[in-house]
């Protein structure tokens, strides 16, 4: 494949291995954490860790859309994929979330009618071939996949389908990052930052990073040369003491973002107050409801939905996971109770989820031989 | 109390995972979802579960591809599959073609010659004769590409709604090649794992040909009868071949893992040398499946000695479909029952069964 080949070439990463292991100081220990859960999955994917000097610590943060997620809105989601006509659409791993009384697949098996799509123009497809229905959107992400959204949403308002809806459960970047920064319990040395964001909200945004916190941020791209490059900038920034936002990931980030996005954006949605972060609690500013100009095609104004807040199972220790606290294998019921299989939280779910992706890939420690 | 060093704990955690998953695993649901259909886990704890306590007998506790039963002296294999695919013709083949072939290779697998198939057909009211008589012939003509007679069957009808169109079951009989000697128990460390050719094909084209992904690329259906490849494989290794599955649903990742399991071994696989065409690869990648969990049907995986692999490789590679067969990794002692990846990027990661996505009907 070319574009994607080029970057997962072994022997460049060879070379920077090399460099990396010429940048750390023998005896100290680096903590990096890749805020992205894209970046998680291909670290565990690719085997990055393998490559890496054993001073070197990746500790996995909250940039993982479906991991946020609290069990309140999963259950509000299914109330209004079991109203009579609906046509629920969400992405698929989505679909695996537990909610109180189980998950969206679980709605299915019952009846509701619960599609998995790969966009929101997908939902709005379906919209338009099913007019008799409501079609509702259950909308994730950061502000990577948003103006998706609210362009589909802006779609669906110009071509007058009156039958789609949408239950807004985007988040931001720059909130949780900035409560973690705050929260006593990490020390971290630098970060790895979100390269899909970015190519929405620039580099900007992650200033305050260095400025108020005094750590060097690399925004990157996702193939395994992107986060390996970005690690050995992060080391080089701490090598020569120096502590300020690059973008490694200049092919696809312009350092400004993208600014019809952002105004997109800010036509379709309005910040909430506060929103619920699973196992994070609640976080000002951190999320995006539809704005009144779009007030009508909110599926969380059309229909009634619990909006119970509900606490997270007491052996859930995603919050710990999502904010890089505790390894994935650290929690007390992780590949026990908690497994793909039979998830309790939400970071075991999703393929960006930390725990997901320890289990399914990297479940398997370094020390021990394959003979 | 002196805690452990932080390795050693997570060597802890990771035991008590390995041992809990050699465990048979236990049908918990409460009730059915797609999930138990993918493929992965969720069919796993179906069938070991509820299906094989319940019927508890030696054949079937094998969990080969077809079932082995004796009969003066001759062994039988025995298998049958059911097709709800969706659409039911697709590049590459149709729901007719597909019964035939799937069920001609489970045998293929078991070592067995197919002789004789059933095939029973679930047909929706509404239905027009044209596509019925389309899919008849297309089993016509698959079974007689196979060398094997349709002998027995049975139609059924059932109300508009159900059954999208038509369902098909097949089952088949074969004899097991006197040259077959082949159980997950056989598999040595140092055996090779070869596949027949490139993967992912029937998947990913069933995939796109749902028409829900807006992706448009020349992918067809690998839907062909294995029993070519299987005779000449029993010819070039005879004893020396080990064991074989039918990478269906669940890709060539499934079939590892499940004989992984069965056998007490690990397999270690070089991703840089599993053959992937790369429209495949590139649909996969926009869709963030990775091909070798994408089904196949008409592609094989094979476990053979050392010492014969290369001769093999070549008598799959002389077989029309298999030119692009590959050596693509090693059975290995530890960690036994897991399966492992060399990255083509040069890591080292787990390939474990997957937890059973909720992906489209694509057999």
């Amino acid at each position: 494949m070319r574009f994607v080949d080029e970057f997962r070439d072994p022997e460049l990463g060879k070379v920077l291995a090399g460099e990396i292991l010429s940048l750390v100081e023998p005896g100290r220990h680096y903590k990096v954490m890749e805020v992205c859960g894209g970046h998680t999955h291909s670290i565990y994917k690719y085997g990055i860790d393998d490559l890496l000097p054993e001073n070197v610590e990746l500790v996995h943060g909250p940039g993982c859309p479906v991991c946020v997620i609290p069990m309140g809105r999963v259950d509000d989601g299914i109330a209004i994929a079991k109203q009579p006509g609906v046509i629920f659409t969400c992405f698929g791993d989505m679909m695996r979330i537990p909610g109180s009384h189980g998950s969206l697949l679980d709605a299915k098996a019952e009846g509701a009618d619960v599609r998995m799509v790969y966009s929101p123009l997908d939902a709005l497809r379906i919209a338009k071939r099913n007019p008799e229905r409501d079609v509702v959107f259950f909308a994730i992400g950061f502000e990577t996949t948003a103006p998706s959204t609210a362009l589909t949403l802006k779609r669906a308002r110009a071509e007058g389908v009156p039958n789609f809806f949408c239950m807004c459960n985007h988040v931001t970047i720059v909130p949780p990052l900035r409560a973690l920064l705050d929260s006593p319990d990490l020390r971290l040395d630098g970060f790895i930052g979100p390269g899909h964001v970015s190519t929405v909200v620039g580099a900007r945004p992650f200033e305050f990073i260095p400025a108020d916190y005094g750590r060097p941020v690399v925004i990157s791209g996702f193939e395994p040369l992107d986060v390996l490059q970005s690690i050995q900038m992060i080391l080089a920034q701490l090598a020569a003491g120096r502590c300020e936002v690059e973008n490694q990931y200049k092919r696809v980030v312009p350092y400004e973002g993208n600014l019809r996005a952002l105004e997109i954006m800010a036509e379709v949605f309005e910040l909430r107050p506060h929103f619920e972060w699973r196992g994070l609690g609640f976080i000002s500013q951190s999320a995006l409801a539809l704005s009144e100009a779009y007030a009508d095609l909110d599926a969380e104004r059309r229909y009634e939905v619990p909006g119970v807040r509900v606490a997270d199972p007491k052996a859930c220790q995603c919050g710990e996971v999502l904010k890089g606290v505790i390894k994935p294998w650290e929690c007390k019921v992780f590949g026990t109770a908690c497994t793909p299989e039979r998830p309790i939280g939400t970071c075991m779910v999703s393929p960006e989820g930390a725990c997901a992706a320890y289990y399914n890939y990297g479940r398997y420690a370094r020390e021990r031989e394959v003979v | 109390m002196t805690e452990a060093p932080p390795s050693s704990r997570e060597e802890r955690i990771l035991g008590i995972i390995e041992t809990a998953r050699a465990k048979r695993p236990r049908f918990r649901d409460e009730q059915v979802t797609m999930s138990h259909g993918a493929g992965g886990k969720a069919t796993q704890s179906l069938i070991e579960g509820l299906l094989v306590p319940a019927l508890e007998n030696d054949a079937l506790a094998a969990l080969d591809d077809a079932g082995t039963v004796a009969l003066n002296g001759t062994r039988l294999a025995f298998t049958a599959d059911s097709f709800v695919v969706r659409p039911l013709r697709f590049p590459g083949g149709s729901i007719g073609e597909l019964a035939v072939n799937g069920t001609v290779n489970d045998l293929a697998v078991s070592g067995a010659r197919p002789l004789a198939l059933s095939l029973s057909l679930i047909l929706e009211e509404g239905l027009p004769a044209e596509e019925l008589r389309r899919e008849v012939e297309a089993v016509a003509g698959a079974a007689e590409r196979a060398g094997v007679e349709v002998v027995t069957g049975d139609t059924k009808v059932v109300e508009r709604g159900h059954a999208d169109g038509m369902y098909v079951c097949t089952s088949g009989i074969g004899a097991v090649d006197p040259r077959a000697e082949m159980s997950p128990a056989a598999l040595r460390p140092g055996d090779r794992i070869l596949v027949s050719g490139s993967l992912g094909e029937h998947g990913t084209a069933i995939m796109l040909a749902r028409d829900e992904f807006e992706l448009e690329a020349e992918i067809e259906s690998d839907t062909r009868s294995l029993w070519p490849a299987v005779d000449a494989l029993l010819d070039a290794a005879g004893p020396s071949l080990r064991c074989m599955r039918d990478a269906t649903r669940g890709g060539v990742a499934s079939a590892l893992n499940e004989l992984a399991r069965a056998a007490g071994v690990a397999m270690l696989v070089s991703e840089a040398a599993v053959p992937v065409h790369p429209a495949v690869a590139g649909a996969c990648e926009l869709l963030g499946i990775d091909p070798m969990y994408v089904a196949n049907e008409g592609k094989l995986v094979a476990f053979v000695a050392p010492d014969d692999a290369d001769a093999a490789l070549a008598a799959l590679r002389s077989v029309e479909g298999g030119e692009e067969a590959a050596d693509i990794g090693e059975v290995r002692t530890e960690p036994p029952a897991m399966v492992l990846v060399d990255t083509a990027f040069g890591g080292r990661r787990v390939m474990d069964l997957l937890a059973g996505d909720p992906l489209p009907r694509i057999c």
